[in-house]
């Protein structure tokens, strides 16, 4: 076996034992890696960072723990952003095993918004995110199309109380909110195929304005609704998160998660590259 | 009858739902939120069955000790624990006390969210794997796959310096917005016809494989 033919050949678990290697050491060892941040992340920021206090925004976390690395980071990113410019926020998770760990992140975030700190150049005074005045939480229904439709007409024909029980009426911040019409836009944080379901039923409905968060894989197969208009813009995975947090000038797991994905990457690419110049150097071996 | 009856149902609450969406009046409205309401009540339905079906079948497999049976055990010990921590150990039946109950949320939290986690960040080295055995430049197109790939993978990476990024970023952003564009596009529309279609068949009653065989 000459040395293209082992290039070609490489054992699996030598893959495997590099890939890890990168992953642990790029994540133990912290280092800057620069971000460019594209149109599609900065119209999402910008449509936020321009909204009045006191404007309502509509936040789905429609996925499972499975995509919650690269999702996670979204929902933090975004809801931190709102909430940092006292927007209110309803929040809904249509996707099964979702409430949980959105009861989780709004938690969460509402720790972190205790704090004060300072953004690029504002400086934001911490205080506390109460559930009905500055958030509901719609929970989770099955049958997401429905859903959709249903909130569409009435936030209370799929969800009469929120997650944690409580009548919508009880809530301060439910008075007067209907349906979509008194949302300033919607954005889907979505893992899975849902996603569909808020551009088909959702959008192309009831035209609200609507952003995505995707997975990497999935972002791709969402720009024609970004070109014909009925998105307003896209969160790629983990990069479109880390775009997020570079505009919010909040870094936080995105960016750290970069530097594992952009290592992990290059691993990938050097094993294609080296399997493809064995493939042709042993194809030309042959003919010669 | 038993057959008629399903099929004049759907053929009238299907074009009922098609002339609905084009009228805004609020009887109309009315009529749909009613539908809506009925659709979530069949829907629960749906769910009990899916419960019973599951349990049905990893009982049978316990009791014919087929094979991987140990695994029904967890399955059903599973779904039992859960809805016996998730009603609170029995106590809140019709409120929401049993999302907070302690071990609801640690099954879920320390449990549920690591194991799918983990399940899916094995795949990164998998697709490591994969695509070093699989992405060979075999023809013109597997090439221009190929290339596409490491271009949309290196558009953003820091190291490239600024003039070869600038023209990865370009480039990348053709591919997503021109030829990608264009293929999605087609499907997507290929799909809204095909939808189309098939619910016109199914209203019709020319599609009737819903019924079953009986």
């Amino acid at each position: 076996m000459n040395i293209f033919d082992r290039m070609m050949s490489l054992d699996r678990r030598w893959v495997f034992l590099l890939l890890a290697l990168v992953c642990v050491i790029t994540y133990a060892i912290p280092f800057p890696i620069k971000i460019n941040v594209t149109n599609e992340v900065s119209s999402v920021f910008n449509f936020i960072d321009t909204l009045k206090e006191n404007d309502i925004i509509f936040v789905a976390i429609d996925y499972d723990p499975n995509s919650l690395a690269e999702m996670h980071p979204m929902t933090y990113s975004i809801v931190e952003h709102a909430f940092r410019k006292k927007l209110k926020i309803i929040f809904t998770s249509l996707s099964q095993n979702g409430p949980g760990m959105a009861d989780l992140a709004i938690r969460d975030i509402g720790d972190s918004i205790r704090v004060t700190k300072t953004y690029n150049g504002i400086t934001y005074q911490g205080r506390e995110v109460v559930n009905g005045i500055d958030y509901v939480f719609l929970g989770y229904k099955p049958y997401p199309a429905l859903v959709i439709v249903g909130m569409g007409q009435n936030f209370r024909l799929p969800f009469p109380t929120d997650y944690y029980g409580t009548p919508l009426d009880d809530h301060p911040l439910m008075q007067g909110v209907q349906n979509f019409d008194q949302v300033k836009c919607v954005i889907d944080i979505s893992g899975t195929s849902g996603v569909d379901m808020w551009i088909t039923y959702g959008q192309g409905r009831y035209n609200f304005p609507l952003a995505l968060g995707l997975t990497g894989v999935m972002a791709a197969d969402y720009y024609p609704y970004l070109n014909s208009g009925q998105v307003f813009g896209i969160l790629g995975g983990l990069l479109g998160a880390a775009q997020y947090e570079k505009m919010a000038d909040n870094p936080g797991r995105a960016i750290d998660g970069m530097r594992v994905q952009l290592y992990a990457h290059m691993v990938i690419i050097l094993f294609i590259i080296l399997g493809n110049v064995g493939f042709l150097m042993s194809r030309q071996k042959k003919r010669l | 009858m038993k057959r008629q009856l399903p099929l004049i149902l759907v053929f009238i609450f299907g074009v009922f739902m098609i002339f609905q969406y084009f009228v805004p009046h609020e009887s109309s409205e009315w009529v749909f939120e009613f539908l809506l309401d009925w659709v979530y009540i069949i829907g629960i339905f749906a769910l009990a069955l899916g419960i019973w079906s599951l349990v049905r079948v990893s009982w049978d497999k316990i009791h014919k000790r087929k094979e991987n049976w140990p695994y029904a055990i967890v399955t059903l010990f599973g779904l039992a624990a859960m809805i016996f921590f998730g009603f609170d150990y029995g106590r809140h039946f019709f409120s929401a006390e049993g999302l907070e109950n302690f071990m609801f949320r640690h099954f879920f939290d320390y449990i549920m969210i690591p194991i799918q986690a983990t399940m899916f960040s094995l795949l990164a080295f998998f697709i490591a794997s994969a695509a070093y055995r699989a992405f060979r430049a075999r023809s013109l197109l597997a090439t221009l796959l190929l290339m596409a790939a490491l271009i949309v993978m290196l558009r953003f990476n820091p190291y490239l310096g600024s003039f070869v990024a600038e023209y990865m970023e370009k480039t990348a952003s053709w591919l997503l917005n021109v030829p990608n564009l264009a293929a999605k596009r087609g499907i997507i529309i290929g799909v809204g016809l095909g939808i189309v279609a098939t619910a016109l068949k199914v209203i019709l009653g020319i599609e009737r494989n819903y019924l079953g065989k009986d």
